[in-house]
């Protein structure tokens, strides 16, 4: 099973959801971060003092998928999530050991 | 920054070219012609003096005593008004000063707003105005002190007035509503100095502070200036208390705020001053709009009587004091800093209502946008001056009121004109009265400063020695609201890292023990 992990625009969530759940995926976890990568922040005045503005409000989205799917999952998020603008964001695929399902104890695959 | 090197120059000639032209047409102003009105006046007189019988209504002690009764019943229900205009205005300050800074302070700082007009209330009445309007010495009253007890026979004015309270028996009102009007003031005072002691000052310290400053601090400059004391006698002119009010107010403040130190986190390793952003810039200019409201009451009420001639004309001073100052600290703040801060431009409307409350009954109109116009100006030089010498002040309170304050004053003697409020000030220096009263003006705010400043360090000392006045380190991070009142202001909110995460994100990293601060104490406590 793999995690992966999408940091995208927290603008561009809703049209990730639906492309996701268009293509079958039944289930994600998000969540409100901040961040900066490549692209260099600006620095603001507050009463005459200097404090830079580095971190960007992104939104994280997580999907528990079959080995399989993986590729096409990230496929997916890349076009829904892409502007072409500096600041779309990453996403990071990680291998998951186990997954369990609190309300009936199943694991493995059919936890998904 | 680079891009501001030549803003410098284009503002200072944009500035420079305003004050020059205003100041041109405040100079050549002619004197205002004779109210028409007392033309048909005389025309009646005269026709009554030719044919007596031709009267219409014979003038008798009855129709006298109408007449008097409902000037007296004006003038109060004036007088009172105007002091709840100014009631409101501790609402003013209470949003501004908990919108200026973070909502983990939000509560101690409504608090001490709150608290404070409670004590000042107090205070006032059982001491306070006891010696600032009580017959004395030149330094304090000495006469009626306690509870406002002393004899009286208000709304009597003048030569027909028998009591204690003299210097103020020019007011044609009963001395409940003198007291009321004056109570009001006095709590603005203390108020003021809650600001510039926020997000570190146990309440306590405050509440007590509170209590010896306007029992002690506030009604003696009063009683120098209003009660009859050596400045009134000096010819100093303050018409409705830039500087017993808030340059009082100003001196208290910027005392606590030295005693204090400032806040974790204002000032980093190297002593650059960080960015500590207020938490809701909607109340913050709620609050700004209700002070420039509670200014209605504040400058007109001064007259203290239904004085239509005067009460339009100061509420007009006022207002454009207000809006001249706003629109130059707007420019000042855009070409100093880049961008037209909004909690400068509010800073600035409030620099330029503080500026013009001694001169508004002095003073034409075009002389307020003057004033306005540099208050302005001034504030936002001030705000950096004070970050620039370590002196923490998160809403900009001495700025405002303490510089604003004195400037003002200093304007009496500038720009104050004797047909507006004749026998009073006369002409100050730019209408050709000489220094005479800039003089007096001068000497006014030395004293008050001298004595303020002493006396407001000696309390917060004696405050600090005993209880002491500012939280525990770990207190400050964790926000005042839970350490010193047990609340939380939002409950329902997680709390969020600011876009000025420079501050909170790495603690360690930015510390900086404050000034007069227990470092090894600062450093332990935020460690853990």
């Amino acid at each position: 099973m793999k995690m992966v992990e999408a940091i995208v625009k927290p603008f561009k969530l809703d049209e990730v959801k639906e492309a996701l759940t268009k293509a079958g995926i039944q289930g994600m976890t998000i969540e409100e971060v901040k961040g900066f990568g490549r692209q260099k922040g600006h620095t603001e005045l507050y009463r005459g003092a200097e404090y830079s503005v580095d971190f960007l409000p992104k939104v994280k989205i997580a999907i528990l998928v079959p080995d399989d799917k993986a590729e096409k999952v990230a496929k997916i998020i890349t076009e829904s999530a892409r502007t072409g603008k500096i600041g779309d964001g990453k996403i990071f695929v990680s291998t998951v050991d186990e997954v369990i399902r609190i309300r009936t104890g199943e694991k493995g695959a059919e936890a998904i | 920054m680079g891009r501001l090197k030549y803003r410098w120059v284009f503002g200072i000639v944009v500035i420079g070219l305003w004050i020059a032209v205003s100041a041109v047409f405040s100079i050549a102003q002619e004197t205002q012609a004779p109210q028409a009105f007392s033309e048909p006046v005389k025309a009646a007189d005269a026709a009554a003096k030719e044919d007596p019988g031709k009267t219409p209504v014979p003038f008798t002690q009855a129709l006298s005593d109408q007449i008097g009764g409902a000037k007296v019943a004006l003038d109060t229900v004036w007088t009172l008004i105007a002091g709840m205009l100014v009631f409101f205005m501790s609402l003013g300050f209470a949003s501004v000063e908990s919108g200026l800074c973070r909502a983990k302070n939000t509560v101690t700082i409504l608090a001490k707003n709150f608290i404070v007009f409670a004590v000042a209330s107090i205070a006032f009445l059982v001491l306070g105005w006891g010696i600032m309007f009580g017959d004395g010495n030149p330094f304090f009253g000495t006469q009626g002190l306690w509870f406002v007890g002393g004899a009286d026979n208000s709304p009597l004015t003048g030569d027909a007035y028998k009591g204690v309270y003299s210097s103020i028996n020019w007011t044609g009102v009963p001395l409940w509503s003198k007291f009321f009007f004056q109570l009001v003031f006095a709590a603005t005072a203390a108020t003021i100095v809650s600001g510039a002691v926020a997000e570190r000052i146990r309440f306590g310290a405050f509440y007590i502070f509170s209590f010896l400053m306007v029992a002690m601090i506030y009604p003696v400059v009063g009683h120098w200036i209003w009660g009859g004391g050596w400045a009134a006698k000096l010819g100093m002119f303050d018409f409705a208390g830039s500087t017993v009010v808030h340059s009082v107010g100003g001196w208290a403040a910027l005392t606590g705020a030295m005693v204090l130190g400032p806040r974790i986190g204002k000032y980093n390793r190297e002593g650059r001053a960080m960015p500590i952003p207020g938490h809701n810039i909607a109340l913050a200019t709620l609050g700004v709009f209700v002070l420039w409201f509670g200014w209605f009451g504040f400058n007109p009420g001064s007259t203290m009587a239904a004085d239509a001639g005067a009460i339009g004309r100061i509420a007009v001073a006022t207002n454009t004091a207000a809006a001249a100052a706003a629109i130059s600290a707007s420019i000042t703040a855009w070409l100093l800093l880049g961008k037209p801060d909004l909690t400068m431009i509010l800073n600035g409307s409030l620099a330029g209502l503080v500026a013009i409350t001694a001169p508004c009954a002095f003073v034409s109109i075009p002389s307020s946008l003057l004033v306005g116009l540099m208050a302005g100006f001034l504030v936002v030089v001030s705000v950096l001056f004070f970050d620039k010498i370590k002196v923490d002040d998160p809403v900009g309170a001495i700025s405002v009121h303490l510089v604003c304050g004195i400037f003002g004053t200093i304007c009496v003697g500038l720009f104050a004109q004797d047909q507006f409020t004749p026998g009073t000030t006369g002409n100050g220096l730019f209408f050709g009265g000489g220094i005479k009263l800039l003089l007096a003006q001068v000497a006014g705010v030395i004293g008050v400063g001298a004595f303020v400043f002493t006396a407001s360090m000696v309390f917060w000392k004696m405050i600090d020695a005993i209880i002491g006045v500012r939280v525990s380190a770990e207190e400050e991070i964790e926000g005042l609201d839970i350490g010193e009142h047990g609340n939380i202001a939002y409950p329902d909110f997680v709390p969020a890292m600011g876009r000025g995460t420079v501050i909170v994100s790495s603690m360690g990293e930015n510390l900086k023990a404050p000034a007069g601060y227990r470092a090894a104490e600062l450093s332990k406590e935020a460690g853990s």
